[in-house]
């Protein structure tokens, strides 16, 4: 049986991005911390976009602790979501036109999520990565780690438990 | 968090500076209308605390309340117009903050070990979120804050945080 010619490295890399632009950007509260998504394959790395409203205590100055908690939760339901619709997004089941035309699939919820303050946070950027532990059918439970300018040097770790949106076509 | 020795730095008047003797009763209503005015005050030196609109509506005694209104800008599902959790993570950790720098016992600034957030349900659109925070217990070097926030509905709470913050020194 002869192999089907594999699609050109553009039109896949066009259709990921796009679909992951379309997902992080119809959320207005990822544009209000303005955090944005650095994407290798299928590996997602979340970023912060240092800006002064960020600060929580302008005396050090350090990052506000709750922006730490929401950078964090905003990487673990992109990071889940996209790794959920992974295989829709690869078939071309679900495109970014779709999305754009306010078809944007549901998120995972979270149920609870607990951050640990390892390290203030500097006014500077700073970057995040998640980890699904287990990815169930109803329950998900991520750990996510953040980093400033080492990534050995964590200033704040987390880990929440998600309850994930039954898709349509499963 | 801003210590309280930052704030006296500053000029910042606080709440806690005031070891008044209350005589008259005119005199009881002018000091409450300057707790109110210096806890609006304190919120505006945050500035991540102004970006979210966060009103300090009490504190005192290891007790904190504050007040997110609805805003566009903080939604997190844009079909339904929802609040992102991480909003109200960040309102829960101010407020948790706020009410560990308000106990009598705490001599200064305070920053967040941990803190756990459970979502109980979405918070209605167009509703303002409160937030009341009770620091329970301090030691000389941790404090233990509960959190519930509500919406306009304040017997279904939208979410619960439990905390432990540190205690600085003066």
């Amino acid at each position: 049986m002869a192999r089907s010619k594999p699609e050109p490295m553009q039109v896949v890399k066009q259709r990921r991005d796009a679909t992951l632009n379309a997902l992080v950007g119809g959320v207005p509260y990822i544009q209000f911390l303005d955090i944005t998504f650095d994407r290798r394959g299928d590996e997602l790395t979340g970023v912060l976009n240092f800006d002064d409203k960020l600060i929580g205590n302008p005396f050090l100055p350090a990052i506000h602790g709750g922006v730490t908690a929401a950078f964090l939760e905003v990487t673990a339901v992109i990071s889940l979501s996209w790794s959920h619709l992974w295989p829709l997004i690869e078939s071309g089941e679900l495109s970014p036109e779709d999305i754009e035309a306010g078809n944007m699939p549901a998120f995972p919820k979270t149920i609870d999520f607990t951050v640990d303050y390892l390290r203030s946070g500097l006014p500077r950027d700073a970057y995040a990565r998640a980890y699904i532990s287990r990815a169930g059918r109803r329950y998900a439970s991520v750990r996510v780690e953040a980093w400033q300018d080492n990534h050995d040097k964590l200033f704040a770790q987390a880990s929440g438990h998600f309850l994930m949106p039954q898709l349509k076509t499963q | 968090m801003v210590s309280l020795r930052q704030a006296q730095q500053l000029g910042l008047p606080f709440w806690r500076t005031q070891a008044h003797k209350e005589t008259k009763p005119t005199h009881k209503v002018q000091t409450m209308t300057d707790k109110t005015k210096i806890a609006a005050q304190f919120i505006q030196a945050i500035p991540h605390a102004k970006a979210l609109g966060l009103q300090l509506t009490h504190i005192g005694n290891g007790e904190a309340e504050i007040t997110m209104p609805y805003n566009e800008a903080l939604i997190g599902d844009p079909k339904t117009g929802v609040i992102h959790g991480g909003a109200v993570s960040a309102m829960m950790d101010t407020c948790a903050g706020a009410a560990v720098m308000s106990h009598p016992a705490a001599p200064g600034g305070t920053a967040t070990i941990d803190l756990r957030i459970d979502y109980m349900r979405a918070a209605t659109p167009g509703q303002a979120i409160t937030t009341k925070a009770v620091c329970y217990h301090i030691t000389r070097n941790v404090a233990f804050v509960r959190a519930t926030a509500t919406d306009e509905d304040t017997d279904r709470p939208v979410a619960t945080a439990s905390g432990a913050f540190t205690v600085e020194k003066r």
